[in-house]
């Protein structure tokens, strides 16, 4: 069970997911982005923070870096690959998950709690969110705002590949929890073969029962779970 | 160009502080010079009008490690852990361009703590507006709260929050201060005073610019209505460089390459090369040539007095060049050895291979003016009559105006705007007594506070001074941690005024008082004066940052009432002190008169007993009485906890409006579990500590037998309305 989470120039949530991966027993390497050279990983996590400062585009630069290439690879040969907040937007720029994040509805950074219902549980992320599919975690962005035609937001729907939506405290997967503006409140998706999560929220950050919570946890020990066999 | 009058009077120095240079260095400076003593004997940089009165402030406890003088202060809270933190003022720069002014505002801040070798854990902010109402307030806390946001969320820092009011004495000064807190290794802090001569002088990090040139003594002078033509003199901020710059200097501080490290702030390279070799009792020789610039044609006096931001000055051991420039050419920033140490105790600037300033650093720093400046003491104000009739105001429609008002509103608005959880260390967020964050991998917390009080100060300086200090400690208290030290930025109009700087004398008194008998000392902080437009200075404000340490972290308190069922206690005598409340202010309308007095000796007491409480279990939320009175305080956990009071006035002889929006000091409310009150009852009674029930916690609503009967839902929707309605 190894992970590799990839260090770019401006990523800020690098050390906090590492700390939850070694917390559930995921052996895991930083891996500067002008590595040429992936170490050997079941998981490559793309961190969350502002990689090249957000400039041009978010996500844009950094998926150009030289180890991306190793990255898409990676996928090809079907490794599982997260991506969180800012490693969701890097997901979306180098291709490997489709639509695009528009900056928030109310054009404001927005840091706070929120609902999310999961969607999709027969996925290695999501496995033991089985149990419990209302859940609560950090958002904290400036460009979460999911958009795509009403084409690919029927696919994803149809093929259900959309793994977190924001929702209300019972569930509720209406426009008044919807915090950014999102397509059908879209929080997190998956690629068709769903090795690929990018999501917006942050599970890192929920992952201590005496700070916040741990619903975050439980997408780590699902991944732990499932690195094992 | 020829120097005269004019331009002396432009670089913001007096006809005799020039006759002073002059005699210093024994010849007319040229203007590069003239630049430079511009920029080393502004009020800003030199402390001029406050250094007298600063040295009176206790500096030292067991705690701390180092006090006011270095690029930030420093407190141990034990296993070998240090705490590094500062507070610091960008009003000038805000008022003029708030985006900006405000993000470099965080960001320097920043600098001055991981200067210092420790990785930032928190920042907090106090920002003070204008009127609502005024033309300019919207855009000015649109442009304050994204520019805060803006930069710490790039840098990947967690925001606690602070505070936000609004005042008209603002209106054409806004407040924009910004506390930083890092933690350290005790023996990894590293220091700005120089060492050893022939060592090589490095510049760091952005390249420099013609961006915030004068900043420094911009700051120094008042406004007036051409205020907007001072742009060019706000720096621009990059927040992504400077997260580069964090990681570097950093990783080039895990080893002993550095000796000596200082960022470029107010005043750029200037005062970083001045301070760093005056402290070290040495000379400096910098090669223009070197300096990294932004633009071409940069001329000495541009470099020299730019404010460009992202910039740090290193001295280090022989032999380090090359690891230390490999490490910031992986993080692409700039390197470049420009200069060294030397033992004239001289400044000298080589450009094009000619002296361009040959300076000796005593007239920069020891020689500089110090003034004893004029001041008049304030009116001691008089017990004025009560306004008439305020005791037939009804509590319940009191209670909703205070609530809706813009100054007692819930904040949210503002602190979504910042990323409070990043590092995964945050365990109090913005909106609690004080922010909490965990010392990462271990079992302990510090909490940290931001406080202000302008009406209190503007009323009575001294008092006011007083109560602020006290106001933080108690918000330290409120979340189960031991206060230990607090940085002050102080903030007033020109201090050529004998009013003003009556007022500063008298504030520095009430501070002093209080940190003193609190064992609660000063170890850093700035002044800012000439906060003033036209004439009118700002009320007073100081500023108190305090931090404190939660042991264990399973000993935090919060304020939000727990359960249905517990009775509702307040620690401390209730003496309904109305005047300078929420509710005269608010309600009726009426400012005059004092603001409350404070006990130190009960506010000790107090503060150690609730301290005591929190350890031994015996209480399930905390919340200091502070500006609203008992009233609003309750009404605070009750919204916070979703969960209603049952409330009763005790044996008083006060009315009601004076017991519960009295704004005495010294108080808190506590909800205690009745198979407790016992144990509570007893430990308080041999404390000789005053306390006294006023009711019960229940369900959804608050509720006063004749007086007040408001659902839960509708007093969160009051309290939320203003912020919504003022920012759709």
């Amino acid at each position: 069970m190894k992970s590799s989470v990839i260090v770019f120039p401006g990523s800020n949530c690098d050390r906090d997911v590492a700390v939850a991966l070694e917390k559930f027993k995921i052996k895991n390497h930083m891996v500067w982005h002008e590595e040429s050279i992936l170490p050997k990983s079941d998981l490559v996590v793309l961190p969350g923070g502002f990689s090249y400062g957000d400039y041009l585009r978010t996500g844009c630069i950094a998926s150009k870096s030289k180890i991306i290439n190793e990255v898409i690879k990676h996928s090809k040969n079907g490794g599982l690959i997260l991506g969180i907040c800012n490693g969701f937007q890097i997901l979306i720029e180098t291709g490997l998950l489709p639509g695009t994040l528009l900056r928030n509805k109310k054009l404001r950074f927005i840091s706070k709690n929120v609902f999310l219902k999961v969607e999709n549980v027969n996925n290695v992320f999501c496995k033991y969110y089985k149990e419990k599919n209302l859940i609560e975690l950090p958002i904290a962005h400036n460009e979460g705002n999911y958009f795509a035609n009403k084409y690919l937001i029927e696919k994803l729907e149809d093929l259900n590949l959309i793994a977190f939506k924001y929702c209300d405290r019972e569930g509720k997967t209406e426009n008044n929890s919807n915090p950014n503006g999102s397509s059908n409140n879209i929080a997190g998706i998956l690629n068709e073969n769903k090795n690929i999560l990018g999501m917006m929220p942050h599970p890192e950050r929920m992952i201590d029962p005496y700070l916040s919570g741990e619903d975050g946890s439980i997408l780590f020990k699902s991944l732990f779970e499932s690195l094992l066999k | 160009m020829k120097i005269n009058s004019h331009i002396i009077k432009q670089h913001g120095i007096k006809t005799n502080e020039y006759k002073k240079i002059v005699k210093l260095i024994g010849r007319d400076p040229n203007m590069l010079e003239l630049g430079i003593f511009s920029a080393m004997w502004n009020e800003h940089c030199s402390y001029k009008s406050s250094k007298k009165y600063l040295k009176t402030l206790p500096t030292k406890n067991d705690k701390v490690i180092q006090g006011p003088g270095e690029n930030a202060g420093v407190i141990d809270i034990e296993d070998n852990d240090a705490i590094v933190f500062k507070i610091e003022s960008h009003n000038h720069p805000s008022f003029i361009e708030p985006y900006q002014g405000a993000a470099t505002g965080v960001g320097g801040i920043l600098r001055d703590v991981f200067t210092m070798g420790a990785r930032p854990i928190a920042t907090l902010n106090s920002i003070h507006f204008g009127d609502p109402s005024h033309k300019k307030t919207k855009n000015l806390l649109n442009g304050v709260v994204s520019g805060i946001g803006g930069y710490g969320n790039c840098m990947g820092i967690p925001n606690l929050g602070g505070e936000v009011k609004f005042n008209s004495s603002y209106n054409e000064n806004i407040l924009v201060n910004a506390m930083a807190v890092g933690l350290v290794k005790k023996n990894k802090i590293f220091y700005s005073k120089a060492k050893g001569i022939n060592k090589s002088v490095i510049y760091v990090g952005s390249k420099t610019g013609r961006d915030g040139i004068h900043g420094a003594s911009m700051a120094s002078a008042e406004f007036d209505e051409n205020a907007e033509e001072k742009k060019p003199t706000v720096q621009v901020g990059d927040p992504f460089t400077e997260k580069l710059l964090l990681e570097a200097c950093l990783e080039l501080m895990k080893d002993d390459s550095i000796i000596s490290i200082q960022d470029m702030g107010a005043a750029g390279l200037t005062s970083s090369s001045i301070e760093m070799s005056s402290k070290g009792n040495l000379g400096i020789e910098i090669d223009m040539n070197k300096v990294p610039c932004r633009e071409e044609n940069m001329t000495p006096y541009e470099m020299m007095l730019s404010e460009s931001q992202e910039r740090m000055l290193l001295i280090l051991n022989d032999g380090k060049e090359e690891s230390a420039r490999k490490i910031f050419m992986r993080w692409g920033l700039d390197f470049s050895v420009i200069g060294k140490t030397t033992d004239t105790k001289i400044l000298v600037l080589t450009f094009n291979d000619q002296v361009v300033a040959n300076l000796p650093l005593s007239s920069l720093s020891t020689d500089a003016p110090l003034y004893d400046r004029k001041w008049k003491k304030n009116i001691e104000l008089k017990k004025i009559d009560l306004p008439k009739k305020f005791q037939s105001e009804n509590l319940s429609k009191s209670l909703k105006k205070i609530l809706l008002s813009p100054n007692n509103s819930e904040k949210s608005w503002v602190w979504e705007q910042y990323d409070n959880t990043v590092m995964g260390d945050t365990i109090q967020i913005p909106g609690g007594d004080a922010g909490v964050v965990r010392i990462h991998g271990k079992n302990k917390a510090i909490a940290i506070t931001v406080d202000s009080s302008t009406d209190y100060c503007l009323a009575d300086p001294t008092s006011g001074g007083k109560q602020i200090v006290c106001e933080a400690w108690r918000n330290l208290i409120s979340v189960g941690a031991n206060p230990i030290a607090i940085t002050n930025c102080l903030n007033f109009g020109n201090p050529e005024k004998e009013k003003v700087m009556g007022q500063f004398v008298e504030t520095i008194d009430g501070i002093k008082q209080a940190c003193q008998y609190l064992n609660f000392p000063v170890v850093s902080g700035n002044v800012s004066f000439y906060n003033e437009t036209n004439n009118n200075s700002i009320s007073p404000t100081p500023t108190i940052g305090g931090v404190g340490l939660i042991k264990n972290v399973n000993n935090m308190m919060t304020s939000n009432f727990k359960e249905v069922g517990n009775c509702i206690f307040i620690i401390g005598k209730t003496l309904g002190h109305l005047y300078q409340s929420e509710f005269f202010k608010e309600v009726i309308h009426f400012n005059d008169g004092p603001p409350p007095k404070v006990n130190l000796f009960n506010e000790k007491n107090n503060g150690y007993a609730v301290l005591d409480l929190i350890s031994k279990n015996l209480v399930e939320s905390v919340h200091d009485v502070s500006s609203g009175g008992i009233l609003l305080s309750l009404v605070e956990m009750c919204i916070k906890g979703k969960i209603g009071a049952n409330i009763s006035m005790p044996k008083t002889n006060l009315n009601k409006h004076e017991y519960y929006f009295g704004e005495d000091q010294s108080r808190y409310i506590i909800e205690v579990k009745i198979a407790h009150v016992k144990k509570l009852e007893k430990f308080l009674a041999e404390r000789s500590i005053f306390y006294e029930e006023i009711g019960k916690t229940q369900k959804d609503e608050i509720y006063m037998e004749k007086e007040l009967k408001i659902n839960i839902n509708e007093l969160v929707e009051l309290n939320t309305n203003w912020f919504k309605k003022f920012n759709t």
